[in-house]
């Protein structure tokens, strides 16, 4: 399985990281895409910065041994992860995520499950600045929900 | 010495991310949060909270194990990524 993972401490082009990776294929049917981007609002008002930390070298190596796990529970050809860190404005993309396989299903299922697992287990911290002050946000009950349901899922662990 | 890194809000409450201590004899890591406690008691209970994670050396570890001059502590509060 072809990977490549990047934590960007800049903005980062999801349409042209998308077209590099759909170019680099050669055996898949099937491509899923996920973009992630600063939500303009929270329920306290106006987003003005989102900030994300992450800790270098301990981060992606979590993210290399999860996408080990995809590797063997999906015949993927290909995946992509990028993360950003750092200070973002609204509408920023954050995150993206894509996955090649023969046949719609897998690649489906994995990008779903590395999103739940960059939501609510990968080593990033996120605070978030409005008119209200700047707050830490920790991941909702939904977030370690989602996460878990792939923990009882069959044919994996 | 030893680094100590504070993530997320931790980070706040430490007044920094990075923190250098000087440990004439290895600590467990809590012995070493006992210590900041004595100075900070908010950010010794913030560091002892169930879901703050401890990591040494880059591999997650519990309160038993020991730290060296030289070890690099981080504490991990809950994530939030994507």
């Amino acid at each position: 399985m072809l990977r490549r993972v990047t934590i960007a401490s800049g903005p980062f082009d999801p349409e042209a990281e998308i077209a590099a990776f759909r170019k680099a294929l050669h055996d898949s049917g099937a491509i899923v895409t996920f973009t992630g981007q600063v939500r303009p609002s929270n329920g306290d008002g106006s987003v003005t910065t989102l900030s994300l930390q992450h800790y270098p070298g301990m981060t992606e190596r979590g993210i290399e041994a999860m996408l080990d796990q995809v590797a063997e529970r999906w015949p993927l050809e290909a995946v992509l992860v990028i993360h950003r860190v750092g200070d973002m404005r609204p509408h920023d993309p954050i995150v993206l995520v894509a996955t090649a396989s023969a046949h719609r299903r897998a690649a489906f299922e994995a990008a779903d499950y590395l999103m739940d697992y960059l939501k609510s287990r990968a080593l990033f911290w996120k605070s978030e600045t409005s008119a209200s002050g700047r707050a830490w946000i920790e991941p909702r009950d939904e977030d370690y929900a989602n996460a878990a349901r792939w923990d009882a899922y069959p044919g994996g662990g | 010495m030893a680094k100590l890194l504070f993530f997320g809000r931790l980070g706040d409450l430490a007044g920094g991310i990075e923190r250098s201590v000087g440990l004439s004899e290895p600590h467990s890591v809590a012995a070493l949060i006992g210590v900041l406690e004595a100075g900070d008691r908010l950010l010794g209970s913030a560091l002892l909270e169930g879901r703050v994670r401890y990591a040494l050396n880059g591999t997650i570890v519990d309160r038993d194990a020991m730290v060296a001059d030289g070890d690099e502590l981080a504490f991990l509060p809950p994530v939030s990524g994507g």
